[in-house]
């Protein structure tokens, strides 16, 4: 088995790429406008909820239910939608997916298929591989078009092109679409892509889709969006793809109404989404008469078994964590190196990967806790961030270079000098005679080695003379004093 | 009331002033005062960073220091967010329920330093005094971790001559993160930048927290920007009285160092 979460395995670390983006100010202008705009938005629709915080509680009770009898769920979800008239069908990993979607198209004989915006295809790749087999993927989500036109990558997980303003997407559709006098108003490139993909859901006969949820007791999926490009791909092909992974079950079709409460407001700042499509299996005369759905694992069951890890399943992709995030707030997304990015990203993509992968992600947040306050189904990221770290250090120190990584070294003398109070004693001595090459006018402004990244940018006041347990023995000395 | 100090290695050694400020306060209420020089570090920055299994020792030693304590005080609501939100799982961890039994029968008694005075001690006018334009930084752990509120503005709100005015996107980190500041040390001073253009635009002649790591930090970007604002913990503004400002109640050796007069070092 083969788990790929998009073009992670090959994406710089963090830091590096953070470097990028920093240097990048319209991005960072771009990302900081359009985050504050859904943050306000949150924020106002949140506020007015009087139980909202009992409907984070629910959200995640929910899913934490699920996720302890995932397997029986699952089972179900199969029985139920079989029985409507669907097909199931079960993927261990990305190549997997991609060869049971591959060979449905082929099946149907199509060349092309018109798709709703979905992060599980992004995460297996779909894309990459129909390409390669001479199968044309349509992106008809706004931005996952620009993307796809632009052969950028999706910085954000609701918002994926949110990174670029409206005079670049202008100048993307003027090159792309051959529309040389188009204008730069909302309303010019809504229209623009609206005559380009009209055509598009009227003529490819294959549709194909992620889901929001997948309801076991009826056996239903159902997709929450925007644009109305979803409910036309859902509706007009007479075959449906669904690509779905495992943890986007939820037991019953009452516990929607939990979600269709926290998902829109924590994603968009909307009290409802303008579409909610919900469908069950095939309804002759209505809809494609052929409904096919794709469960997809790809290192979820590896996650599932972590009980610390397992709660990052809980994600409902609603990015609330990314627009709260101080650190994706100044980097934006492509820092991450992976279609899951901010603070949800930062703990999921290692471990979809057993943590082979983006090992730099756990380390890109100072843990401030903005992502768990807003989190809809209380996901503690910070806790599985720590946990996560953990992971790393241990892997680490079972080599000798990760034994002798100054880090390690560095904590291993803490340790030591922590254990007893005279050797901090003897070390606070130490570091005060130590410091004087780096102490200019009374402060240090540079420092060697690990330790430059701070005085890149900040000064240090060097070590007093004294330290508190110095001046408390004098005062013992002297009571009065 | 007997209170038992623990006072954290980083401020122990860079900055001593917030203990000894700590002290003067709480002598100040009638509150007897102890600091057991056993003490070192809580093992947040281990725990944090990874070494979780290097922070064990450092609890038991905590626990051990201060078993019996009435109360214990604690001048960092990082260092107070570690012990409540991660001894008890680190205990449960091990598996020894003993353990697990003294972590929460010490939790309790176990304050950050102005939620001691407010909520224990039930006293929001220390009868301080300090003459300045003042602007608070909510550290995250003290505003996400312990859900302190505002309990430290109730302090300074009665502190005589303070002006205290609000900081913007008060609720945003200021880039620290401990490590985070060395691994990911552009990140980090890129959120330093936007936290000191909020800080300056409040006209604050001084930047408070209840926790100097953070403070530290931003010390640290505002004097490599020649910055005219002071950084100072919540605790030394608290000390400070019409007969003693902070600077008599410390030594001079220890006094802190201030930007204002640093200004232009560099040049």
């Amino acid at each position: 088995m083969t788990v790929r979460i998009g073009w992670s395995a090959t994406a710089p670390d963090f830091q590096d790429a953070a470097k990028v983006s920093l240097g990048n100010t319209q991005l960072r202008h771009n990302v900081k406008y359009a985050t504050d705009v859904i943050r306000a938005k949150r924020a106002k629709v949140v506020g007015e909820m009087p139980d909202w915080e009992q409907l984070r509680q629910a959200s995640g009770d929910i899913k934490a239910h699920t996720m302890r009898h995932l397997d029986r769920y699952l089972l179900q979800f199969e029985e139920n939608m079989t029985r409507a008239g669907g097909q199931v069908h079960w993927a261990r990993d990305a190549d997997e997916a991609n060869q049971i979607v591959r060979s449905l198209i082929a099946q149907y004989g199509g060349k092309e298929i018109i798709k709703v915006k979905t992060m599980t295809s992004d995460e297996v790749q779909l894309n990459r591989d129909l390409e390669a087999h001479g199968i044309t993927p349509y992106e008809t989500d706004l931005a996952d078009m620009i993307l796809q036109l632009s052969q950028d990558k999706p910085s954000h997980i609701v918002v994926p092109a949110l990174h670029k303003n409206r005079f670049e997407v202008r100048e993307i559709f003027k090159e792309k679409m051959h529309l040389p006098e188009l204008g730069d108003q909302p309303t010019d490139l809504t229209d623009a892509a609206r005559h380009y993909l009209r055509q598009k859901f009227l003529t490819v006969k294959i549709g194909f889709s992620g889901a929001n949820f997948a309801v076991a007791e009826t056996g239903s999926l159902v997709v929450v969006e925007s644009e109305g490009n979803g409910r036309m791909c859902l509706t007009l092909p007479d075959v449906l793809i669904s690509l779905v992974g495992i943890e986007k079950i939820v037991p019953t079709f009452q516990d929607l109404e939990v979600f269709l409460q926290t998902l829109p407001r924590s994603a968009t700042g909307e009290r409802m989404n303008p579409y909610t499509s919900i469908w069950t299996g095939v309804t002759p005369g209505d809809g494609p008469h052929a409904v096919h759905v794709v469960l997809l694992d790809n290192g979820r069951t590896e996650v599932h078994a972590d009980p610390i890890g397992r709660q990052t399943l809980h994600c409902i992709r609603c990015a609330a964590c990314l627009n709260a995030c101080p650190v994706y707030r100044q980097t934006g997304g492509h820092a991450y190196g992976s279609v899951y990015q901010g603070p949800i990203g930062a703990i999921l993509t290692p471990q979809l990967q057993s943590m082979e992968h983006s090992q730099s992600l756990p380390y890109a947040s100072s843990l401030c806790g903005a992502c768990y306050e807003v989190c809809p189904v209380k996901i503690n990221i910070p806790e599985v961030l720590i946990h996560l770290r953990g992971k790393v250090v241990r892997e680490k120190r079972r080599h000798l270079s990760g034994k002798l990584d100054p880090e390690n070294l560095g904590m291993q003398a803490m340790t030591y000098i922590f254990a007893d109070a005279k050797r901090l004693e003897a070390a606070q001595r130490m570091a005060r005679t130590a410091q004087w090459p780096f102490v200019h006018k009374d402060m240090i402004t540079k420092l060697p080695g690990m330790l430059a990244g701070w005085t890149a940018a900040r000064d240090l006041r060097p070590i007093p003379k004294q330290s508190f347990r110095q001046w408390w023995r004098k005062r013992e000395r002297k009571p009065n004093a | 009331m007997n209170i038992s100090l623990f006072i954290a290695f980083y401020n122990d050694t860079l900055f001593p002033e917030t203990g000894i400020a700590v002290v003067h306060v709480l002598e100040r209420l009638g509150q007897t005062v102890d600091f057991s020089r056993a003490q070192t570090c809580c093992g947040q920055m281990h725990y944090n960073s990874g070494y979780q299994s290097e922070a064990l020792p450092l609890m038991r030693k905590f626990i051990e220091t201060f078993r019996n304590a009435e109360a214990v005080c604690i001048p960092s609501g990082s260092c107070v967010a570690m012990i409540r939100e991660q001894y008890p799982r680190i205990a449960a961890e091990t598996g020894d329920r003993k353990l697990a039994a003294e972590v929460n029968a010490l939790l309790p008694r176990v304050y950050e330093f102005t939620e001691l005075l407010v909520n224990k001690l039930g006293i929001e006018d220390v009868g301080a005094f300090y003459p300045h334009r003042v602007t608070y930084h909510a550290s995250c752990h003290s505003l996400r971790g312990l859900h302190i509120g505002d309990i430290p503005l109730r302090l300074l709100r009665n502190v005589r001559g303070l002006e205290l005015v609000e900081l913007p996107e008060w609720d945003q980190c200021c880039g620290f993160g401990g490590t985070f500041a060395i691994k990911n040390a552009q990140t980090s001073a890129a959120m330093l930048a936007d936290k000191m253009k909020n800080i300056i635009s409040t006209g604050a002649q001084v930047c408070t927290a209840g926790d100097n790591s953070c403070l530290m930090h931003i010390f640290g970007g505002l004097h490599r920007e020649q910055a005219n604002v002071k950084t100072i913990h919540i605790a030394e503004i608290l000390a400070s009285t019409e007969n003693a400002s902070i600077e008599n109640a410390s030594t001079e050796e220890t006094s802190a160092q201030k930007v204002s007069t640093r200004k232009g070092s560099r040049a």
